[in-house]
């Protein structure tokens, strides 16, 4: 519409804005509203952006990029080595079975062994970008299906050097050079004769581990003693950039380099840095590259011949959906998060836009079937989020209510005083110090595969979602003296507290919560019980600093209970000015820097801690010489 | 009638049979504060404002603790060492204590005979009760001779019985406000003819 780049942010930005918040405001992923954002912006609603889409995806594919440089960083290769049955089972599973259904398809449909084999290997991939983002905005993953859908992923991933190793091999490369004008970046590949493009990306590879160990590393020791942040941020970009360009240069997809390169710095000191520093980033360039996957529906193609493309793409996703029940079957997933995995991960990925383009260079396929699968992917990612959309509200909770039902009974029955809510990090270590009191709680997590474990390791675990009262109440909630709240989320503890606190207000509360704001929050909702979970360990780590310095440990100790009875005080008492129904995200966090500052306002009036007078003859001393006088 | 204030101090009171039975028996009767301070004070960290202000309220103090190691456990000592500061409970216009009464009530393993000049122990209970004693002193406090339940490693019921009968009895003395003359002499409040079977 006009080549202002000023204009087109302002586009980009207000469609994110709009469609973003009125999905979390209708309690959908951020997913689905940045692509009904790109949707309405693109070429065939509003048309305010158009053939520029490709180039903004190119750009926007650097959020992809930098999400997986931060995957490969938190997985460090130990981690990596032990979960490689998982990887190599489940991922391996997941891309064979889909690749063989797909291929049979395709050749079915009467395409060329060489396009099935490509097309196939693109539908294989689903969407790290999607299905990441949705399972961090749900905070499940820690789950069985979050573990397994990641492993999926990163096999994904992988695999991904290994089909565009092949791709070459598939090509005519006389006809290439010819037909390449459609690329502006040169493939150094390109020039060099088929084995030694191998050879060349096996060295890549080879040469961002060296990199990594040898070159990155010493050059952030470097940056980080100037102490100049921002230096660190151009550092971060301008290694996730360099490794990026490598990638093209010899024709690999940058986004698998980027992890590599994360994977190799994940065992550095900087590991956390890197990670603060472009996680703003990823999350920008992640909203921009959905809105170019739904700018980019090229609804012209899909207008041509629609029952093609509808069949094609009901096809695709029933593959997929039916390799990941299997899948989940083998490995004996329960069936909720058999379910959540087969919906969370049936769509094409963002690496077949890179499959398909290379292929499309290579002349493996035309410009008709390049348009038409790169159609299929981008609409395959705009139905994800329906699809689990419909899985979670419609299927999942008969199936839960089912699961539960099914649990014997009279184990419930048992009415035990006390139930726990949440049986991670922090339940897990309550739960176990009940038991050595002989204090069986009745516990409650929504880890299905985690709830069979540990029942085998003979805690009594259950089933199923807090939030449903009907649960607590077969629970024996109408019973119970104590309910621990140890759940991870902020706004589920929120929701579970409230509900019994409102319906069985006999029922004691006990709660964690992760920081001062939660505590403020359920503080104003009349909760007593609240227990931070920062608190204790900051201040012990606090006093050994000091013991380190010189400090006695005693008097160190009782300071440490002092400063929490005074905290505890200063929080009852700051709670009640926040203003209520004021929930907003930014209202919140401004809120959050008053408080802070008032609790340095109360620190400084404190002043330095006056000792107590305990075990010291000091002030007897002066006190009876003014006797004396 | 005086108010009582019971310090009891016990690190493992749901252990200890024969102190259940004699704070079972008196814990409730009015007038009566117990005050368990291990529970309270899991930590060691005592709230001395708190305690200054139970003290300030009652008329007669009552340490009630194990013997262990010829003294009290370490709670109650630390519960001195805090809550009786300069300057409030002694010293200049250390007065707040003054004129209240005071005494241990104990139980000890060994019995009676073990704690003389030709026992084992060497002393006797009044003499190894003498920093409490001071200590009440030093504050202006009556100190009246010891309760004390001994030999309760060989205690049967119908003696414990006997015993909690007499806790409660004095209690009951102790609130009536009897004169200080008419425990003289006695090494033991146990032995005071109030407290015989009639």
């Amino acid at each position: 519409m006009t080549g202002s780049i000023l204009f087109e942010a302002i586009v980009f930005l207000l469609g994110a804005i709009i469609c973003v918040s009125i999905a979390k405001r209708l309690g959908l992923s951020s997913v689905i509203g940045y692509l009904l954002a790109g949707v309405l912006i693109g070429p065939y609603v509003l048309g305010f952006i158009g053939n520029e889409g490709e180039d903004i995806m190119h750009f926007a594919e650097f959020g992809v990029v930098v999400m997986l440089f931060l995957i490969g960083l938190e997985i460090e290769p130990k981690n990596f080595w032990n979960m490689r049955k998982t990887i190599l089972g489940m991922g391996g599973l997941q891309v064979a079975g889909t690749m063989l259904l797909s291929y049979i398809l395709f050749t079915s449909l009467g395409y060329d062994w060489k396009v099935a084999l490509v097309i196939s290997m693109a539908v294989a991939l689903s969407s790290t970008a999607i299905a990441m983002q949705t399972i961090k905005e749900k905070g499940l993953m820690d789950t069985t299906f979050g573990t397994s859908s990641f492993s999926i992923l990163l096999f994904q991933d992988l695999i991904v050097i290994v089909m565009l190793g092949i791709m070459p091999l598939l090509g005519h490369s006389d006809i290439v050079s010819s037909a390449d004008n459609h690329k502006e970046h040169v493939n150094l590949l390109d020039k060099l004769p088929m084995g030694f493009q191998t050879l060349a990306i096996i060295l890549s590879v080879v040469l961002i581990i060296v990199a990594g160990k040898y070159l990155i590393v010493p050059m952030l020791r470097k940056v980080a003693k100037t102490g100049v942040r921002e230096l660190l941020i151009a550092a971060a970009l301008l290694i996730v950039f360099s490794i990026s360009f490598l990638m093209e240069y010899v024709g690999l997809s940058p986004a698998l380099g980027a992890f590599l390169g994360g994977v190799v710095l994940s065992n550095s000191e900087f590991k956390h840095e890197l990670e603060s520093t472009l996680e703003p980033f990823k999350n920008l360039l992640l909203g921009l590259f959905f809105m170019a996957v739904g700018a980019s529906i090229n609804f012209i193609v899909i207008a041509k011949s629609p029952l093609t493309i509808g069949g094609i793409l009901l096809a695709i996703i029933v593959i997929k959906a039916a390799v990941l029940f299997g899948t989940g079957y083998v490995f004996k997933l329960k069936l909720d998060q058999k379910l959540l995995l087969t919906f969370g991960l049936a769509q094409i990925g963002e690496f077949a836009f890179v499959l398909l383009s290379f292929a499309f260079g290579l002349n493996i396929l035309n410009q008709e079937q390049m348009d038409m699968m790169l159609v299929i992917t981008a609409l395959t990612m705009s139905l994800t989020p329906i699809i689990s959309i419909i899985n979670e509200r419609l299927i999942l909770p008969r199936i839960g209510t089912k699961e539960s039902v099914q649990r014997p009974m009279d184990h419930i029955a048992k009415s035990q005083k006390i139930i726990l809510v949440g049986f991670g990090h922090f339940g897990s270590t309550v739960g176990r110090f009940l038991r050595s009191h002989g204090v069986e709680a009745t516990i409650l997590d929504q880890d299905s595969n985690r709830v069979d474990f540990l029942r085998k390791m003979g805690f009594e675990v259950y089933y199923g979602d807090a939030t449903r009262l009907d649960l607590l109440e077969s629970a024996g909630i109408a019973k119970a003296k104590i309910l621990i709240c140890a759940i991870d989320n902020p706004s589920v503890t929120k929701q579970v507290t409230k509900m019994v606190k409102e319906k069985y207000p006999h029922v004691e509360l006990m709660i964690r919560v992760k920081n001062r704001y939660e505590a403020y929050d359920l503080l104003n909702l009349g909760m007593e019980n609240i227990y931070r979970e920062s608190l204790e360990t900051s201040l012990v780590l606090a006093k050994d600093v000091l013991s380190k310095m010189g400090f006695r440990k005693h008097t160190l100790n009782r300071q440490v209970h002092n400063f929490i009875k005074y905290d505890e005080e200063i929080i009852r008492r700051l709670a009640k000015e926040l203003k209520p129904g004021n929930d907003s995200y930014i209202f919140k966090a401004r809120q959050e820097l008053e408080q802070q500052e008032k609790f340095l306002n109360e620190d400084f009036k404190r002043g330095i801690v006056e000792f107590d007078n305990q075990w010291d003859s000091e002030h007897i001393k002066k006190a009876l010489e003014k006797t004396k006088d | 009638m005086n108010k009582i204030l019971v310090l009891f101090s016990h690190p493992k009171y749901e252990k200890s049979k024969v102190n259940t039975a004699l704070v079972n028996h008196i814990k409730d009767i009015e007038g009566v504060t117990f005050h368990d301070l291990y529970e309270c004070y899991p930590d060691f960290h005592i709230d001395v404002e708190a305690e200054k202000g139970l003290l300030e309220a009652h008329d007669i103090i009552i340490w009630h603790h194990p013997f262990y190691w010829y003294s009290c456990p370490p709670l109650m000592k630390q519960w001195i060492d805090l809550v009786l500061e300069f300057g409030w409970a002694y010293g200049p216009n250390g007065n707040a204590l003054q004129s209240k009464t005071c005494l241990n009530v104990i139980t000890t393993g060994g019995a009676r005979e073990v704690y003389c000049s030709e026992g084992t122990n060497s002393f006797t209970v009044n003499q190894f009760l003498r920093p409490f004693e001071q200590t009440a002193n030093l504050c202006g406090m009556k100190y009246l001779p010891p309760f004390a339940v001994m030999g309760t490693h060989t205690l049967t019921d119908d003696q414990l019985a006997n015993h909690v009968i007499q806790y409660g009895k004095l209690i009951y003395l102790l609130q009536q406000n009897l004169e200080l003359n008419d425990f003289n002499g006695c090494f033991f409040l146990n032995d005071i003819p109030q407290l015989q079977p009639q």
